[in-house]
């Protein structure tokens, strides 16, 4: 039996696998494109004709327009790829922290210090 | 014969790398951290290393999930670090060891591990970082990389165990090499992070804790968590540790622990650093 048939959800946490890999191929796809400069001044340039042209999902194309995070995890975006979408928005882990946890940067780096202590 | 003399366990943090551009590392929020590597460094340059094998994850830089192999090694003369979107600076290119890495991959197939392999790889702060750490300005351009790579992006990925003895064999490997080489392993990455989900900023420093205590020396007991748990107990990005693992089994001898460092936060993570020297 594999680890990911336990069916218990980890509070929080989202695993990606098979089905989520699935989910989100093509949104992954665009984002992995965002290692290439060009890629990404196209994309800051018409954002969802960017995303028509990878087949996003309406759901996926407006989480991409709210900088939704989570709603982009749940369209099947892995973490990893879903870096280079708001890396290109100025965006480091502690801000996409503080976005999916629903805290203040501030707080969000303070529970990081805490968790030192 | 080539020899192992060593593994080093470091994190390779992307902000690692911005704050060695910035030169930032005797700010106080990165000082404790840096602080961790003079002795690492010193006895890097005591030992001269020849060869390094450096287990690292691909953060979606050379591999997409179009393939995505769960164990890939290069066989390349010459590594590229590239642009990864989000601004770390590259670094100069990184030196292969083409002839051990295909008796390495030679060893691999014949202990049954089907792993990918690469003779072109970009490579991303996970392998850059830990090379900048040890040889700052880097100047490691004397040193032979063997990059060994880990599925640490998509489920499912292998267990402890499965990483460890990819390890041992990668070990057999090296000590059957008929050249006199000194060989020095990194196991980079970890330990407790989450970067994704409501969960995101997530640390477990008792985990971390007790994860390096038991690597030095009774790396069999950590076989009982299985990925799941690592997810659990040490965030979603906790499964990092199989590369600390992958480099503990290359460690065939008497190991000693020279060195250790652990701090919280570097970003989201508990970062924990250690020499192990293997006799």
């Amino acid at each position: 039996m594999s680890y990911l048939d336990n069916p218990t959800p980890i509070p929080g946490t989202y695993f990606f696998d098979g089905k989520m890999a699935s989910k989100g191929y093509n949104l992954n796809k665009m984002c992995y494109t965002f290692n290439d400069k060009q890629a990404r001044e196209e994309f800051l340039k018409d954002e969802m004709a960017y995303c028509d042209k990878f087949g996003l999902s309406d759901v996926q194309k407006q989480a991409i327009k709210n900088r939704d995070v989570i709603g982009l995890l749940e369209a099947g975006g892995n973490i990893y790829f879903l870096a280079k979408f708001t890396g290109i928005l100025g965006l480091n882990m502690q801000d996409v922290g503080a976005i999916q946890t629903g805290m203040s940067v501030e707080d969000f780096k303070a529970m990081l210090v805490k968790a030192g202590e | 014969m080539a020899k192992i003399i060593g593994g080093i366990t470091t994190s390779h943090i992307p902000a690692i790398g911005r704050a060695i551009s910035l030169n930032i590392e005797e700010t106080p929020y990165w000082k404790p951290f840096f602080d961790g590597y003079p002795p690492i460094r010193k006895w890097l340059g005591e030992k001269k290393p020849d060869v390094v094998v450096l287990f690292y994850n691909d953060h979606g830089l050379e591999f997409f999930l179009n393939k995505k192999p769960t164990f890939s090694i290069g066989v390349a003369p010459q590594y590229i670090s590239a642009d990864e979107g989000w601004g770390i600076a590259t670094i100069p290119p990184v030196t292969g060891e083409t002839e051990l890495s295909w008796h390495i991959c030679n060893t691999l197939v014949e202990d049954e591990f089907d792993i990918t392999i690469c003779q072109e790889m970009k490579v991303d702060h996970g392998l850059t970082v830990p090379l900048q750490l040890m040889w700052p300005g880097n100047t490691y351009g004397h040193i032979k990389v063997i990059p060994v790579c880990i599925n640490c992006e998509q489920h499912p990925m292998p267990s402890l165990k499965r990483c460890f003895n990819l390890g041992r064999s990668i070990a057999k490997a090296i000590e059957s090499f008929d050249k006199d080489l000194n060989v020095v392993v990194f196991g980079t990455g970890g330990l407790s992070h989450q970067l994704d989900g409501q969960r995101a900023g997530f640390i477990n420093k008792p985990f971390d804790l007790m994860c390096m205590d038991k690597i030095v020396n009774q790396p069999e007991e950590l076989f009982q968590y299985s990925v799941r748990d690592l997810v659990e107990q040490a965030g979603a990005q906790g499964p990092e540790l199989n590369m600390w693992m992958g480099m503990r089994g290359v460690l065939s001898g008497k190991v000693t622990e020279l060195h250790r460092n652990y701090h919280i936060p570097i970003s989201n993570t508990g970062a924990g650093t250690m020499l192990l020297e293997n006799n």
